[in-house]
């Protein structure tokens, strides 16, 4: 039972890792591009129609890529990458992959919905445009971002139990060796109260700071 | 930060207005604006002058065109023909990063505030500053001058959300004036407020034109706003300005149909119950005459002594408003008289008392 103990919290450290790392990625390069979508489009600050076709492509592209599919069709991109295709840092880089084109569509919806007079009266007050995106556009979509990096956290875990199918570890891992290979049903049982339980928490808490920087 | 002297002297133009009050601060040139895909032009050939110190007021009809060209007032808009000269600066040739500077010295406030509302009230009026590179301690000392001056001290440190509207636009202003403009651009301001509210915002409006000489265009289809805070006003219709001038002047005496339907609504209007009882001529011995008399600003008082002393008889009235606008009388009475005075002799008589005489006929039977 300890040795079961021991690989549930050695699984959930896995999960948490190869979620954390590959959100906190997904915001880095997701949050940017979300801006260049909506701040290239026509008529729009830095209107730039080539660009934001060809990014509004990319994240299609690997948005319409089933989650196991892509972590396989980038295997050697991984091992080139990480060195391995093996482990928890080698799921890192498909749900990298997977989560920033996520994040960066749901950002943009955020970005988005900030009202238009707010820029325009910006644009009055003599604000430069990259002041608008710091000043108006980020905090006041700063709620949604929130919102969707919840909601990216969330989609993360789920993607991870499948990148622990093939090998990566974490409790996707567990549940499936254990469950599915070994019908251990209670390892199997004790992992979705695990992952329901961080669920819960990640969802109570990101709701919570969404709504307190939400003044609207 | 980097900060550019416009064409034009800095300098000179942030010096007092007062020795300048008088001279024009605006003006337009055969502006016009066509948008793209569109057949019909939003604005025609519009040719206007701004004084400084004036409070500039552009009445019209949504989708008149009168949002377009205050938007052309610090290049919102771009126009598609014609110049904006401000203070002899064309803002057609100013570059994007001129015009950043520029704007800054333009301030704007807007019918829905668009205050920003991740930021609290003081943050909203210290953003501007911020971005234009203010040191910390000048804009402490500017939000504290700004708010008292618009009345907002308690709620310095409240979310936008928590204010009531007139209370916004308190916000919108004072963020407007963080640079000091001389020129405050307003698109319906008070649109969104309702009528108590509106009058406090309009009273501070014309406490900031005169305490601190900014010269004010407007852009409203509210008559009141017009009649209730500006010196001239322009009246613009499907992009054209239709009629121009003295409050006073186009208050009283429209000269065209569009401009008394949005200033005046009762300009030629008659009671309902009169309508029915009207006719041209004389129908009955009972029947008395209907006269407007109508008072336009160029001299003649509304005085009912002198009605009631010179004009004899039975005297009814059935309805009146006049106001004093910029200290002239302005408005009508309708009246019902003795038939007698349809004689030329009773008309002179009658036409000393008012600026303009109007018998629509008689009334029989009221």
């Amino acid at each position: 039972m300890s040795l079961a103990i021991d690989r549930l919290w050695v699984g959930l450290l896995d999960t948490l890792l190869m979620v954390g790392v590959s959100s906190l990625l997904a915001l880095a390069l997701g949050l940017p591009m979300a801006v260049i979508l909506v701040v290239t489009g026509r008529g729009d600050l830095f209107p730039s129609p080539l660009l934001n076709r060809v990014l509004g492509w990319v994240v299609n592209l690997f948005r319409s890529i089933p989650f196991l599919i892509l972590m396989v069709a980038l295997i050697p991109f991984t091992r080139w990458i990480v060195g391995t295709t093996y482990g928890v840092w080698a799921a890192v880089v498909p749900l990298t992959l997977a989560a920033t084109p996520f994040f960066a569509r749901i950002a943009e919806v955020s970005l988005r919905e900030v009202d238009k007079g707010l820029t325009e009266a910006a644009q009055a007050m003599g604000f430069h445009r990259w002041h608008i995106i710091w000043h108006v556009l980020l905090p006041e979509a700063r709620p949604g971002i929130v919102s969707g990096f919840t909601i990216t956290l969330v989609t993360m875990i789920n993607a991870s139990a499948m990148a622990g199918a093939i090998g990566a570890g974490g409790l996707g891992d567990l549940a499936y060796r254990y469950g599915y290979q070994r019908f251990v049903m209670q390892v199997m049982l004790t992992v979705i109260v695990v992952l329901v339980a961080l669920v819960t928490v990640l969802q109570f808490f990101g709701d919570r700071l969404s709504r307190r920087l939400n003044h609207r | 930060m980097v900060s550019l002297t416009l064409p034009g002297e800095r300098d000179a133009l942030l010096s007092p207005t007062t020795e300048t009050a008088g001279k024009v601060h605006v003006q337009i040139r055969g502006l016009s604006k066509r948008y793209p895909g569109q057949t019909q032009e939003a604005l025609k050939e519009v040719d206007l002058q701004v004084k400084r110190g004036e409070i500039f007021g552009i009445i019209g009809r949504s989708g008149a065109g009168k949002s377009t060209l205050i938007r052309c007032l610090n290049r919102l808009e771009n126009p598609t023909r014609g110049q904006v000269v401000i203070d002899g600066v064309d803002l057609g040739t100013l570059s994007d990063r001129q015009l950043v500077d520029w704007r800054r010295r333009t301030g704007m406030i807007f019918q829905h505030f668009n205050l920003l509302s991740a930021k609290t009230v003081r943050e909203n009026i210290e953003l501007p500053m911020k971005v234009a590179g203010v040191p910390a301690a000048e804009r402490r000392r500017k939000v504290d001058e700004l708010l008292a001056l618009v009345g907002l001290e308690q709620r310095q440190h409240a979310w936008p959300a928590q204010l009531s509207g007139g209370q916004k636009q308190r916000v919108g202003i004072a963020r407007a004036l963080v640079h000091d403009p001389e020129l405050l651009l307003c698109d319906e301001a008070t649109s969104a407020l309702d009528p108590e509210t509106t009058r406090s915002i309009l009273a501070l409006l014309k406490k900031i034109n005169q305490q601190r000489h900014i010269t004010i265009v407007l852009i409203t289809h509210e008559m009141d706003v017009v009649h209730d805070l500006c010196h001239q006003v322009a009246v613009i219709d499907q992009g054209v300005i239709i009629e121009r001038g003295p409050v006073w002047q186009v208050y009283s005496d429209p000269q065209q149909e569009t401009t008394r339907q949005l200033l005046n609504p009762l300009f030629s209007a008659l009671p309902e119950a009169i309508q029915p009882l009207l006719t041209p001529t004389r129908q009955h011995a009972d029947s008395r005459l209907l006269v407007r008399l109508r008072y336009t600003g160029q001299g003649a008082q509304p005085d009912l002594a002198a009605l009631s002393a010179r004009v004899g008889g039975q005297l009814t009235l059935l309805f009146s408003a006049v106001e004093w606008v910029d200290s002239k009388p302005t408005g009508q009475m309708l009246l019902l008289l003795d038939a007698r005075h349809e004689s030329d002799p009773a008309r002179a008589v009658l036409i000393s008392l008012a600026d303009q005489l109007e018998i629509p006929g008689y009334v029989t039977g009221y």
